[in-house]
C-alpha cells in the first residue's frame, strides 16, 4: 500500500477492484464500512456482487478479465471531460500525451461491451472518482492473478497519477497483501531476481555488497520462479527442492501436472506444521514452529513491521523455522552465530537500508512503516509524500488483453477463484478450527440461478466440473450474485481442489499465473 | 489549548475534549464500565461523575466537555458515594457468581466493586433466570449477566458495520434474528461483565478450572502480544496462553486494527495446539514416512545435497519460502539457498 490502513477512515472514496475485502481482509473492509457511513463514496468493480457491493454508490458487475478496459475507459472519460488534476500531472509526472492518445480509442460505449456494464456507469464512476479530494484504489487478486495483471496494475497507477491521488493522505493505489508475511517475505529478498530490500542479483555492486556481508562468492543468474521451480521437477532442471510452509498441492495451478513434477525430483525436503499434501510427497518432513511458539517480525500490507512473540514453548520435537536454517546452515558448511531472531533483524537492519532503523527495541508498543532508513527515522505513512521515488511518475499505456481462455462450444462458462470469510488459503491452519469448519467445511460452485435452472439443475445438485486440465465434482450454490456465463469456486477445500481446473498460463513479467479465469462445463452427476 | 485543574493540578490540553479524554491526558483514569474512545460518547452508566467548580449536580465525565478554566474534582467524598451507589445499583441486577464466572481475569464490574469496597447483597441479588444463546458456533449471550450497556451493539454496528446485535424489552443483549452475523467476536471484548463469551474458552478454561481452581488458573494466565498469522493486515492481538495452551485471543487497540478483529483472528487459532500438529522429523522408507530424530534428518539432508551439488552443481537446487514465516525466517532461507546451496532458485508464493 502506498497509504495507511487508517488513512480510509478519512478517505473521500474508495474504489475497491478485484478484492473482496469484506472476507479476505476483514478488518480493512470494517474501516471501508466506517468510511462510507461517515459520507465517503465507495465504487465497486467485481465480477460477483460482494458485500461492498451492497452498499457501494456505484458497483460494476465487470466481465472476468476485463479490468484494463475498464480502467482505461475511465481515463478516457476523465481525459476527455478535463476532470484530472493539470497540476500535479504537469508538475509529478511524465508520458500524459502518449496516455491520453492511447485511451482515445476506449470510449464507455465500446468497454462496456466488452466489460459487460452500461456506458453510462463507467462514466458515473469516472466523474466520482475524479470528483474526490481523496480517493483510494484498493486491489487484490482479482486484478493481479491474470495474463496481464502487471499490465492492470499498471493501469490503476496511471489512474491514480491522472487525477493526483498520489503522495498525499488517505489517497494512494492500495494492494491488498493476502498472507500475513507476503510483504516481509518479498522484503527479505526471497525473490529470484532480488537480495534482500530489492538489490538486484544482477546487479554487479550489490552482488559485490552481499558477498562481503556473507563472505562467500553469489551467483550472478537471475532464479527461476515459482512455477519454473514447480514444474523443474518434470522437465528436469530441478533435483532438489526444499518447500517451506506453503502447500503448492492445494493452491498452485493444474495439480496433476504439479504432482507429477513433485514426484519426479530426486530430492524433497517440506518444512510445516502439519502433514499437508505436499509434505506427504517429501522425502523428508521437518516439523516447525507455529507462530505462536517463536519471535520475530511480520511486515503487513501497509509495510508495518511488527513484533510476534513467543506464547508457549513449540510442540513436541518441532523447532522455530529459523532454528532449523541455522543447524541446517552449520552442518552444510555455514555455520551461523545468531542466538536469537533479534540478531538476524540486526544483520537485516545493516544490509537493507528501509530496515535500517528497526529494531525490537523500537516496534515494542507499535510497529514501524518502511522505509525506516535510521534510528531516529519514524518510518512511512506515506509512500511518494514529497516527491514520487522514480522522480517523475511515468504513464505508462497498457491494452486490454483477452483472457488465455474464452468461453466456448465445449467449455460454456467461464470460472473464477477467490475465498471464503471463513477459510483460509489451503486451510492448513483454518481446517483445524471445528467452529470455522461449521461454517464452512465443503466446495461448491457459485452459479447464477437463471443459469442453474437453463441447466436443468437446482440448488444443492451434485455436479461434474470440467476444465482443459481437468475435473472435480461439487455443489451447486444457486446465486444471483454472478452473472449468467460467469461461475466461482472458492480455493479452500480439498474435497474439491479448484487447482485441478484453473489454467498455468501466467503473466509474462511477474509469472503469476492466470487463477482468476478457466474455461469450463458444467454437468450434472 | 485549553488550561484546566484536575484535583488541584494544572493541565493544558487540547480544547473541545470530554472531561474523561481529558482526564485520560492528564493520567487519570476515571472508572466507567460504558465507555470506548472509539465510539461516540454516551452517558449511560454515570460511574464516571466528577463535581465540576460552579456545578450544583456532579457531572457525567463521558459526555461533559471541558472549557477553559474549568476545576474538576475526581475524588471527593461525594464523588466517591454517587458512584457506589451506581455500583450497588449494577450489582444487584447482576448474578454474584464471580467464582463460577468464566473469566480468566477480574472483569471490570469485578475490578470496580473491589475497589470501591461494594459490599455484596445479603439476599440473592438477581432473580434473572434467562436461558444461555448458544446458537452462534463461537460465542455463548448469557443475558443473565447483561448490563444492557449497550457496547457490543454498538460496536458492531459501528465499527464492524454489520448491526447484528440490539437490547431487547426485557433489557437483555440478543441476536437479531434478521442479520447474519459475521462472528467476528468484537462484542466479546467490549463487553464489561462477560456477558458474552468465546465458546472454546469456556470450555477449556473450564476444564482447567476442575483441575486448578479459580485463583491458580488466573495467576497462571498469561496474555502475549503479538501479530495475527491469517492475512495481510497484521492485526494486533493477545493469545491468553493457560497451561501452555492458547485458550483465547484478544484485540489490541493499536494499528492497524484498533481493537478489531475477524472471525479468523479471534476464534481461528486452534490449530496451534491441535493433536495433528507434526512433533518430529519424518523421513521416507520404503515408501512409507516413518517418525525420525533431528540428527537422522539433518544427516539424510546433508548427504543428499552433497551428492546432488556434485552430480548436477548449484542450478539443480531450488527452494520456496513462506509467506507465512517471519521476516527473520525469510531472509535466513534465502541467505541458505544462495549461500549454502549456490543458487538464486528461491521464491515464495506472492504469485499465488
Amino acid at each position: 500500500m502506498t497509504n495507511s490502513i487508517s488513512d480510509i477512515r478519512e478517505t473521500d472514496l474508495m474504489f475497491v477492484i478485484g478484492s473482496n475485502t469484506t472476507e479476505n481482509h476483514p478488518v480493512i473492509a470494517n474501516f471501508m464500512r466506517q468510511a462510507k457511513k461517515r459520507g465517503a463514496k465507495l465504487i465497486v468493480a467485481d465480477p460477483r456482487e460482494i458485500d461492498l457491493a451492497k452498499i457501494a454508490d456505484i458497483y460494476l458487475q465487470i466481465k472476468p478479465g476485463s479490468n484494463i478496459a475498464l480502467i482505461n475507459a475511465m481515463m478516457h472519460e476523465i481525459i476527455k471531460n478535463k476532470w484530472y488534476d493539470q497540476e500535479f500531472v504537469a508538475a509529478q509526472t511524465e508520458g500524459f500525451a502518449e496516455l491520453a492518445a492511447h485511451i482515445q480509442d476506449f470510449t464507455p460505449e465500446k468497454v462496456a461491451e466488452v466489460c459487460a456494464v452500461s456506458a453510462e456507469d463507467i462514466k458515473k464512476a469516472a466523474q466520482m472518482y475524479a470528483a474526490a479530494e481523496k480517493a483510494g484504489i484498493f486491489y487484490a487478486m482479482g486484478i493481479t492473478q491474470h495474463l496481464s495483471g502487471v499490465h492492470a496494475t499498471m493501469a490503476l497507477s496511471n489512474l491514480a497519477m491522472l487525477c493526483g491521488n498520489l503522495g498525499k493522505e488517505a489517497a494512494g493505489i492500495n494492494p491488498l497483501r493476502g498472507q500475513n508475511n507476503v510483504q516481509g517475505a518479498s522484503d527479505m529478498g526471497c525473490l529470484p531476481g532480488d537480495y534482500p530490500g530489492y538489490q538486484k542479483v544482477y546487479h554487479p555492486e550489490a552482488r559485490k555488497k552481499f558477498e562481503q556481508a556473507w563472505g562467500v562468492s553469489l551467483p550472478a543468474k537471475t532464479g527461476l520462479t515459482l512455477s519454473e521451480i514447480i514444474h523443474g521437477g518434470a522437465d528436469g532442471t530441478i533435483k532438489f527442492l526444499y518447500i517451506t510452509g506453503e502447500n503448492p498441492m492445494m493452491t498452485d495451478p493444474d495439480l496433476k501436472k504439479v504432482r507429477h513434477s513433485l514426484t519426479s525430483l530426486e530430492f524433497l525436503v517440506v518444512q510445516d506444521i502439519f502433514l499437508t499434501e505436499t509434505a506427504a510427497l517429501a522425502d523428508v518432513v521437518l516439523p516447525a514452529s507455529s507462530f505462536a511458539e517463536k519471535d520475530g517480525t511480520f511486515t503487513n500490507t501497509e509495510r508495518r513491521v511488527q513484533r510476534v512473540r513467543k506464547a508457549i514453548e513449540p510442540i513436541g520435537d518441532s523447532k522455530p523455522d529459523w532454528v532449523i536454517f541455522s543447524e541446517l546452515m552449520a552442518r552444510l558448511g555455514r555455520p551461523q552465530s545468531y542466538r536469537s531472531p533479534a540478531d538476524i533483524m540486526a544483520e537485516i537492519a545493516g544490509l537493507v537500508p528501509e530496515y535500517a532503523g528497526i529494531t525490537y527495541e523500537r516496534l515494542d508498543e507499535v510497529g514501524i512503516q518502511w522505509p525506516c532508513y535510521s534510528a531516529d527515522h519514524p518510518g512511512t505513512p506515506i509512500l511518494h509524500q514529497d516527491k514520487i521515488e522514480r522522480g517523475k511518475g511515468l504513464f505508462v499505456t497498457v491494452d486490454n488483453i483477452s483472457s488465455a481462455e474464452l468461453a466456448n462450444y465445449d467449455y460454456p462458462f467461464i470460472m473464477t477463484t477467490g475465498r471464503n470469510l471463513y477459510q483460509y488459503h489451503a486451510m492448513s491452519m483454518s481446517g483445524k478450527v471445528d467452529e470455522l469448519n461449521k461454517k464452512a467445511s465443503e466446495s461448491y460452485i457459485e452459479i447464477n440461478t437463471a443459469t442453474v435452472e437453463r441447466l436443468g439443475l437446482k440448488d444443492g445438485d451434485q455436479v461434474k466440473v470440467t476444465s482443459r486440465r481437468g475435473s472435480l465434482i461439487t455443489t451447486v450454490k444457486a446465486t444471483d450474485r454472478i452473472a449468467e456465463e460467469v461461475m466461482f469456486m472458492p480455493m479452500h477445500f480439498a474435497d474439491a481442489k479448484v487447482n485441478y481446473l484453473t489454467n498455468t498460463v501466467t503473466d509474462k513479467m511477474a509469472k503469476i499465473p492466470e487463477l482468476k479465469v478457466a474455461a469450463v462445463r458444467v454437468e450434472k452427476v | 489549548m485549553a488550561k484546566i485543574i484536575i484535583d488541584e493540578q494544572s493541565y493544558e490540553v487540547k480544547d473541545n475534549l470530554t472531561i474523561y479524554e481529558a482526564c485520560r491526558q492528564a493520567g487519570i483514569i476515571l472508572p466507567a464500565l460504558m465507555y470506548d474512545d472509539r465510539l461516540e460518547p454516551v452517558a449511560s452508566c454515570d460511574l464516571s461523575v466528577v463535581e465540576v467548580e460552579g456545578e450544583k449536580k456532579l457531572v457525567n465525565a463521558c459526555t461533559q466537555r471541558i472549557s477553559d478554566g474549568m476545576k474538576i474534582q475526581t475524588q471527593t467524598a461525594r464523588v466517591r458515594e454517587a458512584r457506589k451507589k451506581v455500583l450497588t445499583d449494577l450489582l444487584a441486577k447482576h448474578p454474584l457468581d464471580c467464582e463460577q464466572c468464566s473469566t480468566a481475569v477480574q472483569c471490570k464490574l469485578q475490578a470496580y466493586v473491589q475497589e470501591y469496597e461494594i459490599p455484596h447483597p445479603t439476599q440473592k441479588s438477581s432473580n434473572k433466570n434467562y436461558e444461555l444463546d448458544e446458537s452462534n458456533p463461537f460465542y455463548i449471550i448469557n443475558p443473565n449477566k447483561c448490563l444492557a450497556c449497550e457496547l457490543c451493539v454498538r460496536v458492531c454496528s459501528e465499527l464492524q458495520g454489520v448491526g447484528a446485535l440490539e437490547i431487547n424489552d426485557k433489557g437483555y443483549v440478543q441476536r437479531k434474528l434478521t442479520v447474519e452475523c459475521e462472528s467476528c467476536g468484537n462484542c466479546i471484548d467490549i463487553c464489561p461483565v462477560r456477558a458474552i463469551i468465546p465458546k472454546r474458552f469456556a470450555e477449556e478454561y473450564a476444564q482447567e478450572l476442575a483441575v486448578m481452581g479459580k485463583e491458580q488458573a488466573s495467576e497462571q494466565t498469561r496474555h502475549v502480544k503479538t501479530t495475527c498469522s491469517y492475512c495481510g493486515v497484521g492485526c494486533q492481538l493477545e493469545l491468553v496462553v493457560l497451561n501452555e495452551k492458547v485458550i483465547d485471543v484478544k484485540p489490541v487497540k493499536v494499528p492497524p486494527n484498533n481493537g478489531l478483529l475477524c472471525v479468523k483472528g479471534k476464534f481461528g487459532h486452534k490449530f496451534i495446539n491441535h493433536p495433528t500438529r507434526l512433533k518430529t522429523p519424518l523421513i521416507r522408507k520404503n515408501g512409507k514416512l516413518v517418525e525420525a530424530d533431528w540428527d537422522e534428518a539433518y544427516d539424510l539432508i546433508t548427504k543428499k545435497v552433497k551428492e546432488i551439488k556434485s552430480k548436477y552443481g548449484s542450478d539443480a537446487f531450488a527452494g520456496l519460502s513462506s509467506a507465512r514465516y517471519t521476516n527473520e525466517e525469510n531472509y535466513l532461507f534465502q541467505k541458505l539457498v544462495r549461500t549454502v546451496f549456490g543458487t538464486n532458485n528461491v521464491d515464495h508464493c506472492a504469485r499465488l
